[in-house]
């Protein structure tokens, strides 16, 4: 489906590398008075080249909100909150002025988002939205440009594409749509990806082909991709390691087999237990870890999960536990966690 | 994966045709057309010098002479030619008066609608503030002090009124910034002023070109309030007010050298506001995305 690779290739995954993307306690706390919404809260995770990081959570738990957060997108008033390290090959994001961080965005960094439908621009052609970042960063001149584009269109199996370049976006379907706006994200090479629900407005056969293709083409070009999404089906697909997130901090970490095998913290194990299986026959009523994600207001000073918590002792309340090590590359955030 | 159908037809083609059932447009577009047309051949089309003076021959009716198909006024002055020259000055004091307007409009409205906070509130506050005074008012306390020159009664009219412009322009940026293509721009690293001409600009084009048209009408109107009022454009250069100003001495006893210039603007006027409204319909963004 994929072209043959017209871009030079790089080394593959190597997991033994410094982390490419290091991000250290990460938070944005919004006041909302007469309280304050944690809503990023002392996130840290690496990110390693040819790797991709799974970031899952329900809603509000803040994923959308960290990758917001580490690209410096997030709009006033909430620019100024953040506060921690984002450091990308060697550099702090979070302290670079808005015209260095904008020529990072798009070429070293990258982010694709969760609307195909309402993510191009309507009135210019595929083609040009494609080359403009190609032209801004890399300088290409308008026809090298749109030649680049062609090929990063061919690149994510899209047929026919020298007509597709000159086509406006609402004339692509939405599957179409998705893979035009990859093509945007990588046409620079970024080293990190940032892909935002990429699958959640799609259709389930589409949604696997856009897995796919962004699997090839990480192996391609090596990138690293932080993909945030509340389908576990798709971490399990595509990624490489999870985070769990839960009200604006991360869980529990671990490569994949792992967590799916050996979940440590309740609620990672509560939204393993929740996925539903076609071999539990005849279908169970599928268990669901009761109550709320705590509002602003009550959230407790300990274990924000606490009042949910089944496995509770009475150190819960009182601090938020640490992420700590348990296995080699498993983190677990949690006072009491299960033992496998 | 599916391929892109091939569509039935082009998005201009859409437009098009949703304008072409609107008849009124299409009649205003032709008879703004023909306006134009006539304006910019004015000096090959008008039998005669629109200044040449021959005071006998004052006050020929219509239709009596071939030597003057509409008649003379009241210095001898060829009517025909003196409104085909005078359409050339009122169109060109409408084009570039509404020229004017759009890219103040746009400017002022873009800004605030972007930038948003305190400028924001500032700019508008200024767009209430000059709506506050009649426009005609403006327009003559201005004309005081301004020799009346083409330029400078264009951008009169033009600075006068670009505050509904500059409105509409900020309702639809303010509607605009808030879309997913604009943060994917962002997040592809397009810079704020780049994200404000090039993102979402076009963007808002539809109803920029369907103010930008219906301004040509006002400012055709306004041009020819002032010009009657004796501020505009200065005898002998004709234009369509100034032509109504010569005329209402003479109102009881030789009504047609009102009625001409007077049907020349109404056409203009109505020919642009069709042709605006047929665009508002066609434009319309409801209507422009496709299933």
């Amino acid at each position: 489906m994929t072209a043959q690779a017209t871009l030079p290739r790089h080394a593959g995954a190597a997991a033994a590398e410094a982390p490419l993307l290091s991000v250290r306690d990460l938070t944005l706390h919004i006041p909302v008075p007469p309280h304050v919404l944690r809503a990023v809260d002392g996130v840290s995770f690496d990110l390693r080249r040819g790797e991709t990081l799974g970031l899952v959570g329900e809603s509000g738990s803040g994923k959308t909100l960290t990758a917001l957060t580490l690209m410096r997108l997030l709009e006033p008033p909430l620019d100024h909150l953040p506060r921690g390290q984002v450091v990308l090959d060697g550099q702090d994001l979070m302290l670079l002025t808005e015209t260095r961080m904008s020529a990072l965005r798009g070429h070293a960094i990258s982010m694709v988002f969760q609307e195909p439908m309402t993510s191009l621009n309507p009135v210019m052609t595929v083609g040009r939205q494609i080359a403009e970042p190609l032209m801004r960063h890399l300088g290409l001149p308008t026809r090298a440009a749109m030649a680049r584009a062609e090929e990063m269109l061919r690149l994510v199996g899209i047929p026919d594409p020298a007509r597709v370049l000159r086509a406006y976006p609402h004339l692509l379907s939405g599957g179409m749509r998705q893979r035009a706006m990859i093509a945007i994200a990588l046409a620079c090479r970024p080293l990190v990806l940032v892909a935002d629900e990429p699958t959640t407005a799609l259709d389930v056969t589409v949604q696997a082909q856009i897995l796919e293709l962004l699997t090839e083409l990480q192996r391609e070009m090596g990138s690293a991709i932080l993909l945030i999404t509340h389908d576990l089906a798709v971490i399990a697909e595509t990624a490489h390691r999870v985070a769990v997130m839960y009200a604006g901090r991360i869980v529990e970490e671990a490569p994949v087999a792992e967590l799916f095998a050996d979940p440590r913290h309740p609620y990672a194990r509560g939204l393993l237990a929740s996925i539903p299986r076609i071999e539990r026959m005849p279908p169970a009523t599928l268990p669901e870890i009761p109550g709320m994600v705590p509002g602003p207001a009550e959230r407790p000073i300990g274990c924000a999960f606490m009042p949910r918590c089944a496995r509770a002792i009475s150190g819960c309340a009182a601090e938020p536990p640490p992420l700590a090590e348990v296995a080699p590359g498993h983190r677990v955030a949690c006072w009491n966690p299960v033992h496998g | 994966m599916s391929a892109a159908a091939a569509p039935p037809q082009s998005q201009s083609g859409r437009i098009w045709s949703r304008f072409r059932r609107h008849r009124l447009a299409l009649a205003g577009g032709f008879v703004v057309a023909l306006l134009l047309a006539s304006a910019l051949f004015a000096p090959l089309l008008a039998p005669q010098d629109p200044t040449l003076l021959d005071t006998a021959l004052r006050f020929r009716p219509p239709f009596a002479d071939w030597h003057f198909p509409l008649g003379t006024d009241e210095l001898g002055r060829d009517t025909l030619s003196r409104l085909l020259w005078g359409g050339r000055v009122s169109l060109t004091v409408g084009l570039v008066a509404m020229i004017t307007t759009v890219m103040t409009g746009a400017l002022i409205g873009i800004t605030a609608g972007f930038i948003g906070g305190f400028v924001d509130t500032l700019l508008m506050r200024f767009v209430d503030t000059m709506l506050c005074f009649p426009q005609v008012f403006l327009l003559l306390v201005v004309a005081a002090f301004v020799p009346p020159t083409l330029l400078s009664i264009s951008l009169i009219i033009g600075l006068t009124s670009w505050m509904e412009v500059s409105r509409i322009v900020r309702a639809e940026i303010l509607n605009l910034k808030e879309q997913d293509f604009v943060a994917a721009a962002r997040a592809l690293g397009a810079s704020r002023t780049r994200i404000m001409f090039r993102e979402l600009l076009p963007n808002a084009a539809a109803p920029i070109l369907v103010a930008a048209t219906l301004k040509v009408a006002s400012a055709v109107l306004m041009e020819s309030y002032i010009s009657y009022l004796g501020y505009g454009v200065q005898p002998p250069l004709a234009s369509w007010g100034n032509m109504l100003t010569n005329a209402q001495g003479y109102f009881d006893t030789v009504p047609w050298l009102a009625i001409l210039p007077g049907v020349a603007i109404t056409l203009t006027v109505m020919g642009f506001n069709f042709l605006g409204d047929g665009l508002r319909d066609a434009l319309d963004p409801r209507l422009r995305m496709d299933p």
